[in-house]
């Protein structure tokens, strides 16, 4: 505490505090007003607040605020307006024969580019930003389909997936482990192995290319065509294009006649709306290769 | 005002002041805090969660080890743009068996708290291998020394263990059971499966890495691939009061 008489407030000065600290001493200021008023005014406008909004609990709820506004209210509203803006369209889409949208040109627009966006929010991460696709994931620009390009095979496979386990109409095949099962043995693989790569005129050893034709008619062409021209009822990939899903190499093709592929797409139709699954098919079509 | 101006009483009495100041925070604390725990609305009563399979368990450590939740959030918010690129908007029932939840407020990467079945196992060992194999534009590190860690569970029954302390609903027979269930889910050929699905309602059986044995890889897919789904969002209707 200050000793008034040593105090070195001089006339004129504001109180001080009454500490001192090794003769220092602290004036007693009022804070300033406009800072006074800020904290007032937040005060009064915590009070309406919570009478316009949630904020008391109370015994089986919070009190809800005379604008009713709740969250998850609030999300409904916003995406149920979205909704109503798109209802006719999509409500045309729906109904539109899938052949016959590209006919009308606004519907079109549309579909174009609902299905960019719902590609790009869950398709890119697999089949590329572009649909160029990745290794083990097929590039959607060039007209080699796996299991089909027409509308209606990509809506089909859009809406069920691929070899996924959430929904049984998925597409389904499966590609026996020729070596793993031991069905081949290694030579045998490296002989069919050659003989496919001949397919695109890339065969290494061209001797064992004659054995690997039968090993190739034996085991293969019940899904591949005895010319190695797949089969689309089974996505059983075209051989003789040299366009290859996980790679043309030797290296490549004998991991996967030894170990086989397993390739899964997920089911989207419990995911998308009709509409959306037919726009992003529509989408899909006209990247290119779509028939 | 004088009543207003008798201030400083409090603010030359240290003790007069902790204790008034100690009052103000309780009482903030109990109007915040209390209501959570007798609200009905805190948590609402949804079908289909469950506590995690020991896999689904082995791989959450996994993920928390690595320190996904840095980069990746686990909670799509009430909003629109999230709701309309994630999904429904995440419950609070669905984190109700994770300790601690993994919710975060960091997203580096999206949110992952619906990721399950939105792609294939496969998509996923490429990614955790080398993101950037399938998305070019990704910063996300590489993490394929999972499928060289093989893993056993022996620790898995103590991990329940130290869940069902803190609540999560683990019975003895899943402890018993739990280093047997945790090799049948990454072994679909393995007697078991539906003893497994029993216990643990629509389990992903499936060898996730694709290769012999129980990886570090097995685990974490298996994680990720139920994140969300346990919810069947058709049958569900949101109580709006919230």
């Amino acid at each position: 505490m200050s000793d008034p008489k040593n105090s070195n407030r001089k006339p004129g000065d504001v109180e001080t505090t009454g500490h001192s600290w090794d003769g220092i001493e602290e004036f007693n200021n009022p804070m300033p007003r406009w800072w006074v008023m800020v904290f007032y005014v937040c005060i009064i406008w915590a009070a309406i607040y919570s009478v316009f909004y949630p904020a008391w609990p109370l015994i089986n709820g919070a009190t809800p605020g005379v604008l009713g506004w709740s969250t998850r209210g609030d999300v409904k509203a916003e995406m149920q307006s979205w909704t109503d803006q798109n209802k006719a369209i999509q409500a045309k889409l729906v109904a539109t024969d899938l052949g016959q949208i590209q006919n009308d040109p606004a519907l079109a627009q549309y579909a174009t580019n609902a299905g960019g966006a719902v590609f790009r929010t869950w398709c890119a991460q697999c089949h590329g930003s572009g649909a160029q696709g990745n290794k083990g994931f097929p590039n959607l620009l060039d007209d080699d389909w796996l299991w089909g390009g027409t509308l209606k095979d990509i809506a089909f496979t859009v809406t069920h997936g691929v070899r996924n386990t959430d929904d049984e109409a998925a597409r389904f095949s499966q590609m026996p482990a020729f070596g793993r099962d031991g069905i081949l043995t290694a030579p045998q693989i490296a002989q069919v192995v050659q003989y496919v790569m001949s397919l695109t005129n890339a065969a290494t050893d061209p001797k064992a290319v004659a054995a690997g034709k039968t090993i190739f008619a034996d085991n293969c062409a019940a899904c591949h065509g005895a010319e190695g021209k797949g089969d689309r009822a089974m996505g059983a990939p075209n051989l003789t294009d040299a366009i290859w899903l996980y790679g043309g190499d030797r290296k490549t093709l004998t991991e996967t006649v030894a170990n086989a592929r397993f390739g899964v797409m997920p089911t989207w139709g419990k995911r998308l709306s009709e509409a959306d699954i037919r726009a992003v098919t529509y989408y899909v079509h006209s990247l290119g290769g779509g028939e | 005002m004088a009543f207003l101006d008798k201030h400083k009483v409090i603010e030359t009495n240290a003790t007069l002041l902790m204790v008034l100041a100690f009052l103000v925070v309780t009482i903030g604390g109990l109007v915040e805090i209390v209501p959570l725990f007798y609200l009905k609305n805190t948590i609402e009563k949804v079908e289909g969660v469950r506590p995690y399979s020991p896999l689904e368990l082995a791989g959450r450590d996994i993920y928390v080890r690595e320190g996904c939740y840095v980069c990746h959030s686990q909670m799509i918010r009430p909003m629109r743009d999230e709701v309309e690129r994630y999904g429904h908007y995440s419950l609070a029932a669905e984190s109700m068996y994770d300790h601690p939840f993994q919710w975060g407020s960091k997203r580096t990467g999206p949110d992952l708290a619906r990721v399950g079945g939105r792609y294939s196992d496969a998509w996923h060992v490429d990614h955790l291998t080398n993101p950037q194999s399938v998305v070019p534009e990704s910063v996300m590190p590489k993490y394929g020394f999972l499928l060289n860690r093989m893993i056993e569970g022996e620790y898995i029954a103590d991990t329940m263990r130290t869940n069902r302390f803190v609540g999560v609903p683990y019975t003895d027979e899943m402890l018993k059971t739990a280093r047997a269930d945790f090799a049948v889910q990454a072994n679909p050929d393995a007697d078991g499966v539906e003893a497994l699905q029993k216990r643990y309602p629509k389990a992903q059986v499936r060898n996730f890495d694709a290769r012999p044995g129980v990886s570090e890889m097995d685990a974490l897919i298996a994680y990720l691939q139920v994140l969300g789904t346990m919810v069947d969002f058709s049958t569900f209707t949101p109580d709006a009061s919230r």
